[in-house]
């Protein structure tokens, strides 16, 4: 379980996160939304223990985040980033073993080989395994690099999986999959988190929104309960209405003029 | 072979898809090669020696009975093996100093070079050369032969602390920065450099091009085992670090977030790499292009893991410095060409290919 008290965090005097305080359990997808420059990504790399906070905590487990060693966060925590770079043309299957790294010693074991090939046939990459991940294309980048972070928590019981705008750059079918994907960690026991564009794939996968603006909590709770008209309305500042997802009966948002 | 039916998550179980199977001749092949390098490196120079004497002379250090030309065993025990190991020693610390210096930067055009750690310990030696510092007499006096390396060593030591602490923003280290105070660096030990070398006298200017061109003529068994400890250190403590530096491609961001401890990686990579270039300047000059060119052409047969890339470079440096001597010592026999204007020769050309292959694979 991951959870942020009170949590600010200050660049320059511009307070990007204010005293956000939340709670993500164990096996939800929670969903942080927001318009740009809402803090939402700055709350994400807060949660990774990748940026300090100026007050407040992010505790996992019921103990704060600095309690955990480096090696100890490095097996239970993933976060795929919006951007991935990569230094050197290694091979697909080099990168996704990489995932592995935090729980091997000098040279991976079979039970490595086999995750890293769990992983990639999770995000249909298996055929690539041999390729290098330079000359693929981004939406395939962005994919083989889920499954580095799978196979990193592939065998923990409990892991925390964070996702910055992890549909950047992926097709309308990979876009669903690696939502559906992320849906599927939480069932199994996850805690993910991560950060949208789309309300209305957040409405469909996520259990849980939080809405933020000027990094404060707009809203925290499921998504019908979020995405209300004067609610979105306010936060987004543009009129919308809220229809029927058939399929699903999750909230759709269409916007009406601008 | 594959099936489609999603996986037990618990179960790992294999497929057979992984691991892909790896060009594993590498390896091997860089051994054998050294091996021959050594034989025929040892054997090229005034007197030549077979390849078979080669072997009956080292049988015969052994204990085996063996009938050989003492003069011969003379040359090669006393002469070309510790010359050998020198060139052994320092090819395989500058390449896999560069190797490594390259995943540190993120950036495969790095060079040990390039953050100004031989230029400083050049600048250092020259700098003793031209002003013949009563110090220097003093350190001359107590250390004797040793006192130029030293000198040279410090300037490595002093110029990679400077250029790491220029490039210290808020207690972390930023890499462009560090590149960009490099080049500061290099520039002022360039310009200082030159205007000592116009200060000189004739006989400093023949000592100054032995610390700018580099050469292996000072090599002898005290030299070898002066420089032994420090490589050996390099040479076991670098691979290492190997997969720090694979995850640190990945950016500084997502290296921390699987474990490493960015300052200490950054640490220990700039001691090592140091301790490699700086002990090498001291005892043989600079010496370009090892450590840029090898590491690459590592890299193109057996990718881009550190695992392979750095006990490759460090095999593949050996040989090529070994070879380079060889053929310096040769080519214009009975004078002697400085290594680096070998080494710069032969660089250039396999560098600007390997720069237009890249190009044309886009």
């Amino acid at each position: 379980m991951l959870q942020t008290e009170q949590l600010t965090y200050r660049i320059d005097k511009r307070t990007l996160v204010n005293s956000v305080s939340m709670r993500a359990r164990a096996g939800e997808l929670l969903a942080i939304v927001g318009p740009n420059g809402a803090g939402k990504s700055t709350l994400l790399r807060l949660c990774a223990g990748e940026l300090k906070p100026a007050s407040g905590q992010v505790s996992w487990g019921g103990q704060p985040l600095w309690a955990h060693s480096a090696s100890e966060l490095a097996r239970l925590r993933g976060f795929l980033h919006q951007q991935n770079t990569l230094a050197f043309p290694f091979r697909v299957d080099e990168l996704v073993l990489m995932g592995r790294y935090p729980h091997h010693g000098a040279h991976p074991s079979s039970a490595d080989y086999a995750i890293a090939e769990d992983a990639l046939r999770m995000v249909d990459m298996s055929a690539f395994a041999s390729r290098i991940v330079t000359t693929l294309s981004g939406g395939e980048q962005q994919r083989v690099q889920l499954a580095r972070i799978l196979a990193q928590l592939w065998d923990v019981n409990e892991g925390l999986l964070l996702l910055d705008e992890p549909t950047t750059g992926l097709d309308l079918l990979h876009q669903h999959q690696l939502l559906d994907i992320a849906r599927q960690m939480a069932r199994r026991g996850y805690t993910v988190v991560a950060v949208l564009h789309d309300l209305n794939m957040a409405a469909q996968y996520a259990d849980r929104l939080l809405l933020l603006r000027s990094g404060r909590v707009e809203a925290l709770g499921a998504p019908r309960d979020v995405l209300t008209e004067t609610l979105v309305e306010r936060v987004f500042n543009v009129p919308v209405q809220i229809l029927d997802n058939p399929r699903t009966h999750s909230p759709m948002v269409v916007v009406g003029r601008v | 072979m594959l099936t489609q039916t999603p996986p037990a998550p618990t179960i790992p179980r294999s497929a057979g898809l992984l691991p892909v199977p790896r060009r594993n001749w590498l390896l091997p092949a860089l051994v054998a090669g050294l091996i021959v390098t050594i034989v025929l490196s040892v054997g090229v120079g005034a007197v030549a020696i077979a390849p078979v004497d080669v072997l009956r002379i080292l049988a015969g250090r052994l204990g085996f009975d063996t009938d050989v030309n003492e003069t011969k065993t003379v040359i090669l025990t006393t002469i070309r093996l510790p010359r050998v190991c020198l060139g052994i020693l320092v090819g395989s610390g500058l390449a896999v100093a560069g190797a490594a210096m390259q995943g540190l930067f993120r950036n495969p055009l790095a060079d040990p070079g390039l953050i100004g750690i031989s230029s400083g310990a050049s600048l250092a030696a020259v700098l003793m050369i031209v002003l013949e510092v009563t110090l220097f007499q003093k350190l001359a006096g107590l250390a004797g032969y040793y006192a130029l390396s030293l000198v040279a060593f410090a300037g490595a030591c002093g110029t990679t602390l400077l250029v790491y602490r220029l490039a210290r923003v808020a207690g972390r280290s930023v890499v462009t920065t560090m590149l960009l105070a490099g080049i500061a660096i290099n520039a002022l030990a360039g310009a200082l450099t030159g205007l000592l070398t116009y200060l000189a006298t004739d006989d400093q200017l023949r000592t100054i091009t032995f610390w700018a061109l580099g050469s292996l003529g000072g090599a002898s068994w005290t030299t070898v085992l002066v420089l032994l400890p420090f490589m050996a250190v390099v040479l076991i403590g670098m691979p290492r670090l190997a997969k720090s530096l694979n995850l640190l491609a990945l950016g500084e961001s997502q290296a921390a977030m699987l474990g490493v401890n960015l300052t200490r990686l950054k640490r220990q990579v700039i001691i090592l790499a140091t301790l490699a270039v700086g002990t090498s300047v001291a005892v043989a000059g600079v010496i370009g292009f090892v450590g840029l060119v090898i590491p690459h052409l590592i890299r193109l047969v057996a990718g881009s893991d550190h695992r392979h890339v750095l006990t490759g470079s460090a095999l593949g440096g050996a040989i090529v410095l070994t070879a380079a001597d060889a053929l310096s010592r040769t080519i214009v026999a009975p004078a002697e060409l400085p290594i680096g204007i070998v080494t710069a020769l032969i660089g250039t050309p396999v560098f600007i290919w390997m720069l237009i292959r890249q190009r044309n694979l886009g």
